[in-house]
């Protein structure tokens, strides 16, 4: 199998783990990720706040690019894959003549959680855990970008997916039941206003742990950085001792098949994964 | 004698806004029949001044003073619950946005540092070729915020650099030089043009 693979910023940057682990689990699956060439940012949150004309005209190049190399086009980002997609619907309107991109819209996008978790490939993912994360107690935790709005995402079960769940099943880890997984974590203010970070978090905090998780695995680097990196301030703030590790779905899909670079990966957290992990016996 | 106080000053509702926003947005806010759907499910309505349906009423007033200098539409995270649950289709999220570049060409600024936010972020881009460097924008950030003294005297920085420290013995924040992307010249050309229109 062989797709296009468009990273986005950060997978260069602040979540160069995730980076890692895709390309590692990738090639555990014989799926060739071909980097879109060339590619620039998707113009995020930014630019939909604040220039429309750039919400289109940024993520617009990228498309034509990767229709130009004619396969489909795999997003780990979930804020890059609402982008691609917006624009996608927006440039087979009247916005397409007025940027003046060249782009047929054919092209199929897909976030890298739908892609990996096709039912053909789950079923010889199966086949492939060599260490069952058996015993890891988890809530999936989506965020918002990759299923909102389903008249962008394609998504009819935006308000409860549940694919991350089937692929920590298929992983040998027990998938818990909760009512946010796709709840807003604020990841786009978290610089402007730490403080509401702060309330939204802690609240997926306090959730998590009433579901009776020991983490959360997520498919969104925002997620995972807002979700992480906050964790000490947080746990300061409301005077609690919060120890929630934020994992890659790739990240645990390396550890059940038995990649040696996983250590490598957790070492990147802030909240270090491996005093739960060693506790379970998984590395 | 004029017994009328500005508080008694009778609402001179305008359809001008919701005529613009039409223009914009698929769905006019005029189908909005105030079910309270969009703020129910909002996360953030705990940092906000007008809620969301609120701000489609007063959209719908053509109301636009309060609209543009309102908290709401930039502590809205964006993240599309409302627009996702409207049983009528209003695009509620994309109607923030439309707000906020508003509220930008015409002075309001009710949020200036998420303002600044966005428009440094963009700015990194440009700066940097056409893709966003972090530890960049960090920088710049911190420098247009104008608020590195105060956070200097309140130790807040300390806890900052802390943080940017951890990242980067991770390898997580390592300034690179911007890589020259072929389509370079494209993509100053776009930013030239939106430059122009806003």
């Amino acid at each position: 199998m062989q797709v296009t693979y468009y990273p986005g910023c950060s997978l260069e940057g602040t979540a160069i783990d995730y980076a890692a682990s895709i390309g590692a689990v990738a090639g555990l699956l014989d799926l060739t990720l071909t980097e879109l060439e060339d590619w620039n940012c998707c113009g995020a949150t930014a630019a939909h706040s604040v220039s429309h004309q750039l919400s289109l005209a940024l993520p617009a190049r990228n498309l034509a690019l990767a229709e130009n190399a004619g396969r489909d086009v795999v997003v780990p980002c979930a804020l890059c894959f609402n982008r691609l997609k917006a624009a996608d619907k927006a440039l087979k309107g009247p916005a397409g003549e007025q940027l003046g991109i060249a782009y047929q819209g054919d092209l199929k996008i897909w976030d890298l959680l739908d892609y990996l978790t096709q039912e053909p490939l789950l079923a010889a993912l199966a086949q492939k855990v060599v260490r069952p994360l058996t015993g890891l107690r988890a809530v999936s935790y989506y965020g918002c970008l990759v299923a909102r709005p389903p008249a962008v995402t394609d998504k009819p079960d935006c308000e409860n997916p549940r694919n991350m769940e089937r692929l920590l099943t298929v992983l040998g880890a027990e998938p818990l039941d909760w009512s946010f997984k796709t709840d807003c974590c604020g990841a786009g203010l978290a610089l402007p206003r730490p403080d509401l970070i702060d309330t939204l978090v802690e609240r997926l905090y306090e959730r998590a742990l009433q579901a009776g998780a020991e983490c959360f695995v997520v498919s969104c680097q925002m997620c995972q950085a807002n979700l992480d990196l906050p964790q000490e301030r947080i746990s300061k703030k409301f005077g609690k001792d919060y120890y929630l590790p934020v994992l890659y779905f790739t990240e645990l899909m390396g550890l059940a098949l038995g990649h040696p670079d996983v250590k490598k990966w957790l070492r990147g957290h802030l909240t270090d994964p491996r005093p739960l992990l060693e506790r379970k016996g998984l590395i | 004698m004029n017994m009328v106080d500005d508080s008694m000053r009778p609402l001179e509702p305008s359809t001008a806004l919701q005529e613009r926003l039409a223009t914009a947005l698929p769905v006019s806010v005029a189908a909005c029949f105030q079910c309270k759907k969009c703020s129910s499910g909002c996360p953030l309505t705990f940092a906000m001044d007008l809620l969301p349906d609120q701000v489609i009423r007063l959209a719908l007033l053509g109301l636009e003073e309060q609209l543009l200098g309102s908290r709401t539409i930039w502590v809205c995270s964006s993240c599309e619950t409302c627009t996702t649950r409207c049983p009528n289709g209003i695009d509620i999220a994309g109607t923030m946005d439309w707000l906020k570049e508003e509220a930008l060409r015409r002075g309001y600024a009710s949020q200036p540092g998420v303002a600044r936010f966005h428009q440094t972020f963009l700015e990194t881009v440009r700066l940097g070729g056409g893709r966003l460097s972090e530890p960049l924008l960090l920088g710049l950030y911190q420098l247009k915020s104008g608020e590195t003294l105060k956070k200097i005297t309140s130790g807040a920085i300390i806890a900052e650099l802390r943080l940017g420290w951890q990242l980067a013995r991770r390898g997580r924040l390592v300034p690179k030089l911007p890589r020259r992307l072929k389509g370079a010249g494209e993509i100053k050309e776009m930013f030239a043009k939106a430059k122009e229109r806003g």
